[in-house]
């Protein structure tokens, strides 16, 4: 799966949880960017991400996710 | 089909819960309840989902959220709030995590039996301060630990884990059969039915505090908003089953009675037969079992005279075998045992008959078919018919719906209605609400749609409350008749300020309409004011979606109309002018 593939996916993710289509991810989006992303959307968004790419984060995945970067790179390296 | 059907699908109610909300928001005629919810652990999504399924049910919620696991603190200790919010329903949200004081092997018999007291006082305090709400309390039963230190020792000896839960448990269930207003949200059975590993997800815990892994809160939220719906009169009551396929293999029309897959020779046979089964044991809850089917008559009764057929022909109320459009004769089955078309679950293995009455009848539920082998749980965990209450006449429901048949056709054969009334031979016992009657009262206050002049619900406490109260004039009213004992149908409550009694409630079950009761109810009701020296009475009609039946009721009873607005008409009564009404009823009143 191409790094395109895997933004535009989560992306569309983003655009689900937060029920608002103009939402353009970029690699420096945080929490602060975006006004519903709160400590419970978060699970909600990385059970999304499990589900959609069929993987099982460890604690250790997911305990320090500071921006949507390190989000798409966790990605990246599971399904690799 | 909605994204709320079941079976759902968990993962996409989460990540569309804010634009169903949305949608589901729009629907007319909601009714709003207040909701508190009670924490153990991390509520957030809980709270989002939950409200998700009671909107699907026509239940708009308001919330009050507990502290972050604080159930035992908000509720022995209320600072106010809680009791200011007035909660309708209250849920706490307790876990196995909730229980802080574990026996450990090196403990003896007598300190782990006393651990056990301890932590059951300690839930036994909080449930029973929660229970002086006077709203129903749903309380959840501890899922499994997901370790034992002894392996399958745990569950014998005293001292380990898995026992000491299944003890809880156990006083949890007894707790709540011996407290009026308290009901189980099975938890232990939800994490065993999805597994305890995925029930319960260690990373989900320590990141967040989710003592339900995040995929599951979907059927944790199914479960108690099912019991929620319940109590507000919103079960399923009947259902329209299909046979060819659906209740047997094979199509009885080609291959005959004998021809058609049930006995429980054959794999699929037993599969078909422990459905039939199943459906009779739902009947004996007084679920209303009916047939459409695209047969001739003769052919589909024939299958239910097969020796080894579980249901038998007079299982069912309505048998619909023709070649009409099945929603027709749906609409038909809701008509002739007069209850609305979206109180019957529709059962059919065939997906274009589904998706017709899907289309024509949208308030029908269309169960999911999922191969005779699946049916079983495709009805049973859908949760049309969740049990929270059971009175005797539930099991008796069946047979009174059989009368009633009896008595339309009777009706046929007489000049005038009156004669036809007449020749039922029917008594009415009229009395005050007492105790053995009350929980029979409250379930019918809760469920009654069409004959209900203003749909105001009470929850059991309050109508235990009424019971000799002196600002109260109550009555309820039981019918007999030649075919049989109707029980008690119909309740009525007054509440007396300044010599004038404003009915609050009056609500008859859709059985027994236009049989002279509601004239006998308010002879009596007028009776028992005039002796209570009230000088007027006032009647309140609220419309509903469903109760414009009852809309001129009063005026019928020689009322005044004294105003009319979209929300509300009011009728008024001068009691000495009142003329009886009922000649053809024989009444009992029961001081």
């Amino acid at each position: 799966m191409s790094e395109q593939e895997i933004f535009e996916s989560v992306q569309e993710i983003f655009r689900t949880v937060f029920d608002d289509d103009s939402i353009v991810l970029t690699r420096e989006m945080t929490a602060d960017d975006i006004e519903d992303w709160d400590s419970l959307e978060q699970i909600n968004l990385l059970v999304a991400i499990e589900k959609k790419f069929s993987v099982k984060f460890k604690l250790d995945d997911v305990k320090n996710l500071p921006n949507v970067g390190a989000m798409l790179d966790l990605v990246k390296r599971m399904v690799a | 089909m909605s994204l709320l059907d079941y079976p759902f699908d968990g993962a996409a109610l989460l990540q569309k819960k804010r634009s169903l909300r949305r949608e589901l928001l729009q629907r007319p005629g909601l009714v709003e309840k207040k909701i508190a919810i009670l924490s153990g652990s991390t509520i957030g999504e809980i709270k989002n989902i939950l409200e998700l399924f009671l909107l699907d049910h026509g239940i708009k919620p308001e919330f009050y959220v507990g502290g972050y696991g604080l159930f035992y603190e908000n509720l022995v200790f209320d600072d106010g709030s809680l009791a200011a919010f007035k909660p309708d329903f209250l849920y706490i949200h307790t876990s196995r995590k909730n229980i802080k004081d574990l026996p450990v092997p090196s403990d003896s018999a007598e300190a782990a039996a006393a651990k056990l007291d301890a932590e059951w006082a300690r839930f036994e305090a909080a449930f029973t301060a929660a229970g002086r709400f006077g709203c129903p309390v749903i309380v959840n039963s501890f899922d499994a630990p997901t370790h034992r230190l002894m392996g399958s020792r745990d569950a014998v000896d005293p001292r380990g884990g898995v026992h000491f839960i299944n003890e809880l448990n156990a006083r949890i269930a007894t707790f709540v059969s011996k407290n009026d207003g308290f009901y189980l949200n099975d938890l232990a059975y939800l994490a065993a039915r999805f597994g305890l590993d995925n029930w319960f997800s260690e990373s989900e815990w320590y990141l967040y505090k989710y003592a339900v892994s995040m995929q599951y809160i979907p059927e944790l939220c199914h479960s108690i908003a099912n019991i929620i719906k319940s109590l507000l009169g919103k079960n399923k009551k009947g259902l329209v089953l299909d046979l060819d396929n659906t209740l047997w293999g094979g199509v009885i029309g080609e291959v005959g009675p004998e021809g058609v897959e049930l006995s429980t020779e054959t794999p699929g046979g037993m599969a078909y037969s422990e459905f039939q089964q199943y459906l009779k044991e739902l009947e004996s809850l007084g679920i209303l079992l009916n047939v459409a089917s695209k047969n001739e008559q003769a052919a589909a009764e024939s299958g239910f005279a097969r020796e080894d057929s579980p249901l038998k022909r007079e299982d069912f109320l309505c048998f619909k075998a023709n070649w009409e459009p099945k929603s027709e004769n749906i609409a038909k089955i809701a008509q002739e045992i007069n209850i609305l078309p979206e109180s019957l679950v529709f059962v059919d293995d065939n997906p274009a008959e589904r998706e017709i009455v899907r289309q024509q009848l949208p308030g029908v539920a269309v169960a999911a078919f999922d191969g005779p082998e699946g049916m079983i749980a495709s009805l049973d965990r859908a949760g049309y018919f969740e049990v929270t209450t059971l009175s005797a006449d539930d099991a008796k429901r069946n047979e009174m719906y059989r009368q009633n048949l009896a008595r339309a056709a009777v009706q046929q054969n007489f000049g005038s209605y009156d004669d036809y009334l007449r020749s039922l031979e029917m008594t009415a016992e009229l009395g005050a609400f007492d105790q053995p009657h009350a929980e029979r009262i409250t379930q019918l206050i809760n469920k009654t749609n069409q004959f209900n002049l203003t749909t105001r619900r009470y929850t059991a406490q309050e109508v235990e409350a009424l019971i000799g109260s002196p600002a109260a004039v109550t009555l309820y009213g039981r019918l007999t008749d030649k075919f049989g004992d109707n029980g008690l149908v119909s309740a009525m409550i007054g509440s007396v300020e300044d010599g004038v009694c404003t009915v609050d409630l009056w609500i008859m079950s859709c059985r027994v309409f236009k049989r002279n009761l509601e004239q006998a109810m308010m002879d009596e009701f007028v009776r028992r004011c005039a002796a209570c020296g009230i000088r007027k009475i006032v009647g309140r009609y609220l419309p509903t979606a469903k109760n414009l039946l009852v809309k001129e009721i009063y005026a019928t009873m020689g009322f005044e109309k004294v105003s009319e607005s979209d929300a509300e008409t009011v009728f008024s009564l001068d009691v000495a002018a009142y003329q009886q009404q009922n000649h053809i009823l024989a009444v009992t009143a029961k001081e």
